[in-house]
């Protein structure tokens, strides 16, 4: 027996560092796919036996890329698309988890709002956009509230099953303790709900980005969306996928700063490694 | 001292869950409710912690009828019900959260060495097995000093070797300060363990079938002829609770006839 139990305590510091090797490689090779087709492709292209013109080659694209960081363009349009992100974000959560809050924790709330917020979920929120542009302009307002739109619903039905699957075992608990109802919402329900809310704000965040793009293709002078525009008006591919890359990392980023943020408070979650 | 006045519960779906129930408790005894399901064995202690009303009759502590959960009442459910997102730690102190910090660090501390879980402070619950958490939530119900404490089925997920050590953890507890106990259970072994007096109940509506009283002296050995005595009095008394048939004194009485 206590033979078996050294065997195990020396195996297991070594376990560790192996296993975190495992997953660098897992993560390196989900590169591989992709640089070897821009090779290849940038291959062809050179051996002149594809035509670079409509999809450009990686070195054009980067060379693209480069030509847009360094006039200071690039960093114009990504300020422009991220602020424009985090306005509708923020006021799409803010709405989506206060409105959330209220159905979820009042039935009389749940009665009176959900109904509607569930009709008015039916429609396309591009739908909204005419609309829009008539009540708030053209310019960035009208932008800001499609996103808004965009981000608020999601947020609004995690928040909301959030509560109502809030364990009434735990709850009874704090009520043992005696938890007066300002406490029994910060040391109970807040903490409960913690998990299921984070992950309401990242899908809204992701579709943030989506709605976007649809803002500035539908008509903006600057940010990542119309450089879109602009890359197809001017015959320019490289422009395009410059942006579409551009978008890539920008969302990746704003996602990657969430989870930090949002790490601290989960760490006690079984799943958290994965779902991070 | 716990009373018991002529306690009722209806639910409102017209449940009886238990009639006229009057018992008394004193202070420091351990009495073990066991019966058949659906004999309203929860439902008293839900009654007792405050969780829920009584329809009729009332509960008396220490002078003071019950209507909510009370400081000097702790609870232990039948699944440990800890915090996921609170460390051990912070789990076993939840009830301390009025108390300076260092205050508080001491008495976790003493707590989890007395429940063998020194050290595991900043574990969180999931790293810790059934039992373990089990040991966690008796801490921390414990830790407030209460003068009542209710336990519901405490240990019936555990295996056999983990329950005696709860068991043996839980009497040193209870022997540092000697609350009032009142626990349900459906293992006649733990009730002849643990229990001064055991309450026998029978359904529908949730009535005491007869009481007995076990008054060996602690720690007990479960293979002297007393503790085997005591186990098959027990086992006897519930089988013909479930038998629907009469009580013991009320039996011999009836049965007095038949005998002349
Ligand atoms: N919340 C409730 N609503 C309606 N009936 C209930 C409720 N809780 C328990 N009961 C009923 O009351 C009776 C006693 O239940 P319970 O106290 O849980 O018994 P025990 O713990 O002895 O198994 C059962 O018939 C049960 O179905
Ligand atoms: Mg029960």
């Amino acid at each position: 027996m206590s033979a078996i139990e050294i065997g195990t305590a020396a195996a297991a510091p070594e376990a560790v560092p192996a296993k975190r090797a495992g997953r660098a490689q897992l993560r390196l090779a989900g590169l591989v796919l992709p640089v070897v087709l821009a090779v290849i492709w940038e291959a062809l292209v050179r051996a002149g036996l594809a035509n670079g013109r409509l999809m450009p080659p990686p070195s054009v694209v980067g060379a693209t890329l480069w030509e847009l960081a360094a006039s200071g363009e690039l960093a114009t349009h990504a300020a422009a698309t991220l602020w424009r992100v985090l306005a509708g974000f923020g006021l799409g959560a803010l709405a989506g988890t206060v409105l959330g809050a209220l159905t979820g924790a009042l039935p009389v709330a749940r009665g009176l709002l959900d109904p509607t917020l569930q009709a008015l979920r039916a429609i396309p929120s591009i739908a909204w956009v005419p609309l829009f542009i008539l009540w708030f302009g053209i310019f960035e307002a009208s932008k800001v509230a499609l996103i808004a739109v965009g981000v608020f619903f999601p947020i609004y039905l995690g928040v909301a099953a959030a509560i109502l699957s809030i364990d009434r075992k735990i709850v009874e608990v704090g009520r043992v303790f005696r938890l007066g109802r300002l406490a029994m919402v910060r040391r109970v329900l807040l903490p409960a709900i913690l998990p299921d809310w984070f992950t309401a704000l990242r899908g809204g965040l992701g579709l943030g980005f989506m709605f976007v793009v649809a803002a500035e293709i539908m008509g903006a002078s600057e940010g990542l969306g119309y450089l879109l525009v602009d890359g197809q008006q001017l015959g320019r591919p490289a422009t395009i996928i410059a942006a579409i890359i551009s978008f890539a990392v920008l969302g990746k980023l704003a996602d990657g700063v969430l989870v930090a943020l949002a790490r601290p408070f989960l760490r006690w979650q079984d799943t958290a490694r994965d779902k991070l | 001292m716990l009373t018991f006045d002529n306690l009722s519960k209806t639910y409102a779906d017209g449940t009886r869950a238990l009639a006229g129930i009057t018992a008394e408790v004193a202070a420091g005894e351990i009495l073990a409710l066991v019966g058949g399901s659906g004999c309203g064995k929860t439902t008293l202690l839900r009654l007792v912690a405050g969780l829920d009303r009584p329809s009729e009759g009332r509960i008396v502590l220490d002078g003071k009828a019950i209507s909510e959960p009370r400081a000097d009442v702790g609870v232990i459910f039948q699944e440990p019900r800890l915090f996921p997102w609170l460390s051990v730690a912070d789990n076993v102190g939840f009830g301390l959260s009025e108390l300076a910090s260092a205050e508080r660090r001491h008495r976790v501390g003493h707590a989890l060495e007395r429940v063998g879980l020194g050290g595991y402070d900043k574990r969180w619950p999931r790293e810790l097995s059934g039992g373990q958490q089990q040991r966690v939530a008796i801490a921390r119900a414990l830790i407030t000093r209460p003068k009542l404490l209710l336990m519901d089925e405490p240990f019936s997920a555990l295996d056999a070797t983990t329950r005696a050590s709860l068991h043996e953890h839980l009497l040193a507890l209870w022997q540092e300060s000697r609350p009032t106990v009142v626990m349900v259970t459906h293992d006649v072994e733990e009730a002849v363990t643990l229990a001064d007096r055991i309450m026998v109940m029978q359904p529908r509506p949730g009535r005491v079938f007869d009481e007995l009283e076990n008054p060996q002296a602690r720690p007990r050995d479960h293979l002297s002829p007393a503790f085997e005595a005591a186990k098959r009095e027990v086992l006897r008394t519930l089988d013909r609770s479930l038998r629907d048939d009469q009580p013991r004194q009320q039996k011999t009485a009836a049965n007095a006839g038949l005998w002349w």
